[in-house]
């Protein structure tokens, strides 16, 4: 049994086949309407986040099966007291595979550790956001038709954002990447990243606080929101909130493939006006969000296997 | 020199960095054992200049290598019978500890969840880098 946990927990080879069965399904989305018939998809979000929790039971739904679960802590027995270990073995009871999606870091690996049915990780606190991950490297295959001799720009909260942190470590599997990392001082990317993933593998990048500067050099802009609930201090998070604001003229620096993506909610980072932009690729990205997500849940599932007619 | 009676059987942890025998000691939970345990503290060492000793009158068992080798894996370990070396024991990093340290991230479902076992596993070998298996968050030996 296979679980998901971290981009990293699939072998190259393995995310690619990922991504080919996602672009399959968007050509041929009836062909997967009936695969996952009389399977059921639990989703327990002990925080709120309602696109990944909708993301996911549109994605099962698609697929033919069925979804249950609760959507805060609140209505969970966590309120009670119960630990994950315990919540787990119990839902292992009533569905297959599992969504788990927590503010505690970890939280989704000691799921896996009690689980009998497959375990994804829906995010967990400022750890790992995985099927978020494979949004994006759909989204970018879509785009630019390849995930290697790239360079892509990260823009805003470097240090909290753990989009960026996985996307630094899937892509950097991929060969001529090149990363510029834009964003303010004080969240900057952490050493650790830098340090164990781009030092580490050699990956060329550059800090600067410009993004004006950055934006002609880049085939990928990745935007991201300051997040609040990363911040102890309200202080310190309207402080910079605002640090960057893509509008219709910083689009003009940009070249003409280069895209924007962001994993949103969007604040005040993307002016309303870019959507018009064709290379506004943000509302896209949700689209392939659902379908490597019905990916991911037929390969965790193991209704993709070789010899199957459907693949 | 001042002398330590001789041990009959026993281990002795030797080339302890000057200063940590008190650490290790405690890390060990060697004040919960029951058979004589002797300390020597910054006794003359030719390759270290000086040293701390730890002497316990017991087996290997009561001694977590594990947990010696996290705290310095330089320590080496003689074993006593007969009142003689007869063998001698080098330790290396252990690839996973449980339960000898604590993660600190606030945000680590260890923090949440109290009967968690706080297991880390080493990442980097040569910065001796010890990262939460839940969190992956780096532990600072300060």
């Amino acid at each position: 049994m296979r679980h998901f946990l971290n981009p990293l927990d699939f072998s190259v080879e393995e995310l690619d086949q990922v991504l080919s069965l996602a672009e399959q399904i968007r050509e041929n989305p009836d062909r997967f309407a009936h695969v996952a018939e009389g399977k059921k998809l639990a989703t327990l979000f002990y925080e709120p986040s309602t696109r990944t929790r909708l993301s996911f039971e549109a994605a099962m739904l698609n697929l033919g099966g069925k979804t249950l679960g609760f959507h805060s802590a609140d209505s969970s027995s966590a309120s009670k007291g119960e630990s994950v270990a315990d919540t787990i073995r119990v839902i292992s009871c009533y569905a297959d595979i599992a969504a788990i999606r927590h503010p505690k870091e970890g939280a989704p690996l000691v799921a896996s550790q009690y689980s009998r049915i497959p375990v994804i990780n829906a995010g967990d606190g400022g750890h790992q956001h995985p099927t978020q991950t494979l949004t994006d490297l759909l989204t970018i295959r879509t785009l630019k038709g390849r995930l290697d001799h790239l360079t892509i720009g990260l823009c805003g909260d470097l240090k909290f954002g753990r989009t960026v942190h996985s996307l630094i470590n899937a892509l950097s599997r991929y060969e001529g990447i090149r990363f510029v990392l834009i964003s303010p001082e004080v969240l900057r990317l952490p050493t650790y990243v830098i340090q164990d993933v781009l030092e580490a593998k050699k990956i060329p990048y550059q800090e600067t606080t410009s993004l004006e500067e950055a934006l002609p050099g880049l085939d990928i802009l990745y935007m991201t929101r300051v997040q609040q609930e990363r911040f102890f201090s309200e202080d310190e998070y309207l402080r910079l909130r605002d640090s960057y604001i893509l509008d219709k003229n910083k689009m003009k620096l940009a070249p003409q493939d280069m895209y924007v993506l962001h994993p949103l909610p969007r604040v005040n980072e993307i002016s309303v006006e870019v959507d018009e932009d064709p290379r506004a690729a943000y509302f896209m990205q949700v689209q392939c969000g659902v379908y490597v997500r019905m990916a991911l849940i037929m390969t965790l599932l193991g209704l993709n296997r070789k010899g199957d007619s459907l693949c | 020199m001042l002398n330590v009676g001789r041990m009959e059987e026993g281990i002795v942890l030797d080339h302890i960095k000057a200063g940590y025998s008190m650490s290790i000691y405690n890390y060990l939970n060697l004040d919960k054992l029951d058979c004589s345990v002797a300390i020597i503290k910054n006794a003359v060492s030719k390759k270290m200049g000086r040293k701390d000793i730890i002497k316990i009158q017991g087996g290997l068992d009561l001694v977590d290598l594990d947990v010696l080798g996290y705290i310095d894996h330089n320590i080496t370990i003689n074993i006593v019978k007969g009142g003689e070396v007869v063998e001698k024991r080098s330790l290396s990093l252990p690839k996973r500890i449980t339960n000898v340290i604590r993660c600190r991230n606030p945000r680590c479902i260890t923090s949440l969840e109290r009967g968690l076992d706080h297991v880390f596993v080493l990442t980097d070998p040569e910065t001796e880098t010890y990262r939460c298996l839940y969190c992956e968050e780096k532990y600072d030996r300060r």
